[in-house]
């Protein structure tokens, strides 16, 4: 019943809408004069302007409010050539945006039809045309200069005393893994894979003994980093908005990301007088039904401290010690050590 | 005789005309091979599908603006999708899919050309129909048959295709990871596939159209600027859609039976999976070798109706003519070239990545020379504003706006932290999306009449627009700064991240913008439907335009003009010629009938006799050709 009468009352909604166009519309073709259309022309022309304006100073009032829930300065070296760069192009595109828009819209309302008004008629103009193909043509090339140059420094090989951290995305979360006192990741099968094993480690490598998996993602300030980036199950996107850092994770390809950080989680707090901020680490590649939800907190630490806490992780194996039996038999012993005995 | 069947075809409806041509329903607003016809149906089915595609964002739009609100009204249509208040994360998913689906694909690329290939091209090259009428109506009912599949996909339990428009694998192929990768995903390729075969179709058709059937006097630098951008548009769905189809083959095999083209080193739900060897990055060049084509495949008709809109209502030639051809062209050629910018972070050799960069750097020259020429065509016009013409001034508008950010998207390094942020999406739906979109309702402003023989009504088109224009920008503009603060896009929610936590009232505001500027599609659809029945009858030429559709009946029969076809002496943009008595010089007057405003080349041409130039022998000698179909045939 209660469905009926929304539609019918919807029915007499459209109804209403239709009688008063008539309306208006018979009204308005028995006052008709000769100039009407004129008047559509010049109330369309009008508000060319103000919507101009009106468009402007909106942009500009509004870009000034909304910059504060921009994000911070860049947490990373390379972010910082990021924004640079961004703020570059920002300012460029920006002068054309304003210049183009005014023109487009001045010039509609300068030359709107009036009687009498005769266009120009001006086919084309060689030197103006060349003029604005070169000179794009030379800003944009510029552009791409300054962009190769940062872009070839953030993807070239990563130094060779850079933190090695592995970080795997699976449906839904991301997990780490560290190498462990020996610096080298150990081995890895994806067929090892199971609900304990996610990693897939493969324990006939004896580097993969020592390697542990925090539940945060630690790194050090001022040290570079390498994230070496797999995925379990589908694409992924490894995303850390502050460090303007972003890489797919892929199932079957491994790829990296190395960078540095310039803050640490309480410079950061410091500097943005919120106590509670921490760095995140989101999804950026659509996964699934809870892409939105692949949270990891990020802890960036003075080199020491980072060290420090470093040292007293337990190996994945010695908190899984069941997965001793995958040793073989030559290394059991080496295993045994690694898990049990050393804390260093 | 080889010939016959092609001049039958041809002169056919013009022997016809006073006898049968109207046919029965089916014949006639069904299965026609009417290019008139079938231009409406593809605009209607377009029009459709624009409605489907915005009700889905508006449905969507609700979970981003309004998180908390409880959305247990939207049971009766959504059923078990709402649990206790909340929009299913993979129904958001499946709209935000379906909504780009049908926009990119159904509305810009079929609804788009579609429509304005098959009116225009042989209206304004003088051709009695398509080159080919039964492959042109077979590609409707392919792209028919597509919508239905993919209308039929949104109805099923597991949720149609949920892995957004791109539907990378390895989430499309595994329903383990999403229920919508099922049947869902299974009826998607299916629809695709007779898409794809409905637009190479078309293609070939529009293709052959242009080079075989224009009328005598209409060289290729006699074209209006429309009928080379659709032109282009065709080559350039000719040379990609093809390598889409190649990506769902696989995609389907991969799906189906057991291969691994995309698939390697995958542990889902518990259980190794035995694929090995294969690479989604595979997936992703072969669809983006088809997916940024496509969004020129959008624009360009775009371009080309917008220019056409713009020097009728400027009363002005179109400034530098054969740049608008050229950077056409160049665009065209680049768009093939710049693909893997979709991909800078998708762990792709860096190296390429540079390749990449610089092609959508060059790109942006031919796309900036366009805007510089419309806005040189707008100095010291003679502005009517039609509501078409507001239109394609809006067109002009988000065309430059959404392309200034392509600067900042093109640069691999921003790319770094914009990708897969609000800021692209504000990028592509002011550049790609409502630029085609304007120009989509520019040419059905323009065209109206000579589609339907009645005026829409005028007043409203203005309401339309300013509400539309308006609000297109309330929508897309603030997503730039959604980007700047790091959002990603294709999140259900923002709640789960401190970093994304802001901007709740901005969110909000945007859907509010949404729902507005969707009601304002409603004058838009009252209008249209109201006018083709009961608008004001249109006359001959209402915005006394140059190009040859004009010169047919008000409304064409089967064959556009009875008698002979027109005769072309010069370009389409002779308006406001110095020394004419009117304002526009239509494309078949002779020179020789306008002493007064030839131009100096002009009148050195009439000296020599160049017959196309003159007239009077060029057309005696085409009515004897034309009027005699049975020596054609001999």
């Amino acid at each position: 019943m209660e469905k009926i009468l929304i539609a019918i009352s919807f029915g007499l909604l459209l109804l209403i809408i239709y009688l008063i166009f008539r309306a208006v519309t018979l009204i308005l073709s028995v006052n008709r004069r000769a100039s009407d259309t004129d008047s559509g022309n010049r109330i369309n022309a009008i508000l060319m302007i103000i919507f101009l304006t009106g468009g402007m100073g909106l942009i500009f009032w509004y870009s000034n409010k909304a910059s504060a829930h921009f994000l911070p300065e860049s947490a990373s070296v390379h972010g910082v050539w990021i924004d640079e760069l961004f703020e570059t192009t920002l300012l460029i595109t920006g002068i054309v945006f304003v210049i183009t828009q005014t023109l487009l819209f001045y010039f509609s309302y300068r030359y709107q039809h009036k009687p009498g008004r005769k266009a120009l008629f001006y086919p084309h103009n060689n030197k103006l045309e060349i003029t604005w193909t070169v000179v794009p043509a030379i800003v944009f090339i510029a552009l791409f200069v300054a962009g190769l140059d940062a872009w070839s420094k953030i993807t070239s090989k990563a130094p060779d005393d850079a933190v090695v951290i592995e970080i795997v995305g699976q449906q839904f979360s991301w997990i780490v893994r560290y190498p462990g006192e020996d610096g080298t990741l150990g081995a890895y099968d994806y067929r090892l894979t199971d609900g304990v094993n996610s990693f897939g480690m493969d324990f006939t490598d004896r580097a993969s003994f020592d390697d542990f998996t925090p539940p945060q993602l630690h790194i050090p300030k001022g040290k570079p980093v390498l994230l070496k980036i797999r995925a379990k199950d589908v694409m992924h996107s490894v995303y850390l908005p502050h460090f303007r850092l972003k890489m797919d994770a892929v199932p079957g390809m491994p790829t990296m990301f190395h960078f540095v950080a310039r803050f640490t989680t309480q410079e950061m707090r410091d500097k943005l007088g919120d106590q509670e901020f921490n760095f995140e680490l989101a999804c950026a590649e659509l996964c699934g039904r809870a892409h939105f939800a692949m949270r990891l907190m990020v802890v960036v630490e003075e080199e020491e401290d980072f060290y420090a806490w470093y040292k007293a992780q337990k190996p994945w194996l010695s908190e899984n010690p069941e997965y001793l039996s995958k040793v073989p038999g030559t290394l059991k012993e080496w295993a045994g050590i690694k898990t049990e005995h050393v804390n260093f | 005789m080889a010939v016959q069947p092609i001049h039958q075809s041809q002169e056919e409806p013009f022997v016809a005309h006073e006898e049968h041509h109207e046919g029965n329903f089916i014949t006639k607003y069904i299965f026609s091979q009417d290019h008139k016809m079938i231009a409406k149906q593809y605009l209607v089915t377009g029009i459709m599908w624009a409605i489907a595609g915005g009700l889905l964002s508006l449905l969507f739009r609700l979970q981003l603006g309004f998180p908390n609100a409880n959305m247990d009204w939207l049971k009766p249509l959504l059923g078990d999708w709402i649990q206790s208040g909340k929009i299913d994360p993979e129904l958001y998913l499946a709209l935000v899919t379906m909504h780009g689906t049908k926009m990119v694909f159904f509305v810009l690329t079929a609804g788009l050309s579609g429509t304005f290939s098959n009116f225009l091209i042989p209206l304004q090259i003088g051709a009695r129909d398509m080159a080919s009428g039964f492959m042109n109506m077979l590609s409707y009912w392919l792209f028919f048959t597509a919508s239905v599949i993919m209308f039929y996909s949104m109805f099923i339990e597991t949720g149609p295709a949920g892995g957004g428009w791109t539907v990378y694998p390895p989430l499309s192929v595994l329903p383990q990871a999403i229920s919508g990768s099922g049947l869902g995903m299974t009826l998607w390729l299916i629809s695709m596939s007779f898409f794809i075969a409905s637009t190479l179709m078309g293609g070939i058709n529009y293709i052959t159209t242009v080079i075989n059937l224009r009328t005598k006097g209409m060289s290729f630098w006699k074209l209006p600027l429309t009928i080379w951008a659709l032109f282009f548009t065709a080559i350039l769905g000719l040379l990609t859609f093809p390598v889409l189809f190649a990506a769902a083959l696989l995609l389907i095999f991969d799906r189906s039976f057991g291969t691994s083209f995309y698939l390697s080193d995958i542990y889902i739900a518990g259980e190794v999976l035995p694929n090995v060897g294969g690479s989604p990055l595979l997936y992703q060049h072969l669809f983006w070798f088809l997916g940024h084509p496509e969004v020129y495949i959008a624009i360009l008709p775009a371009f080309g109706i917008v220019s056409e809109v713009i020097a009728t209502n400027a009363r002005k030639p179109i400034f530098g003519y054969l740049a608008m051809i050229g950077s056409m062209f160049v665009i065209t050629f680049l768009s093939v070239t710049v693909w893997a910018h979709h991909m800078f972070v998708s762990g792709m050799s860096p190296f390429l990545g540079s390749l990449f960069m610089l092609a959508s750097f060059i790109i942006a020259v031919p796309s900036s020379v366009k805007v510089f020429n419309w806005l040189a065509t707008l100095w010291r016009g003679d502005i009517h504003f039609t509501p078409a013409m507001l239109f394609a001034i809006g067109m002009v508008s988000f065309f430059i706006a959404g392309g200034v950010t392509g600067l900042f998207v093109a640069n691999s390094a921003i790319d770094i932290q914009l990708h897969d942020t609000y800021f692209i999406v504000a990028h592509f739906h002011l550049v790609m999306g409502s630029a085609p979109f304007f120009g989509f309702l520019t040419g059905g402003y323009h065209w109206f009449p000579k589609m339907f023989g009645r005026m829409m009504h005028k007043g409203l088109g203005y309401l339309h627009f300013w509400l539309t224009f308006a609000g297109v920008y309330l929508v897309f503009f603030p997503m730039h700064y959604l980007g700047m603060a790091g959002f990603p896009r294709r999140y259900y929610s923002f709640t789960g991240f401190d970093a994304f936590s802001s901007f709740t009232d901005l969110n909000a505001f945007i859907s509010i913008a949404a729902f507005v500027t969707f009601g304002a599609q409603l004058i838009f659809l009252f209008n249209f439907f109201y006018s083709m029945f009961r608008g004001r009858r249109a006359p001959q030429n209402p915005w006394r335009s140059n190009t040859l559709e004009w010169t047919a009946p008000i409304n064409p029969g089967h064959g556009n003009w009875p008698g002979s076809l027109p005769v072309v002496y010069r370009w389409p943009y002779d308006y406001s010629k110095p020394g004419a008595q009117e304002d526009f010089i239509p494309q078949n007057v002779p020179f020789a009938q306008t002493p007064e405003s030839n131009l100096p080349e002009e009148v050195k041409a009439i000296s020599e006799g160049l017959p196309e130039v003159v007239g009077k022998d060029f057309q005696d000698k085409m009515e004897g050709d034309d009027i005699s179909p049975e020596n054609l045939a001999q």
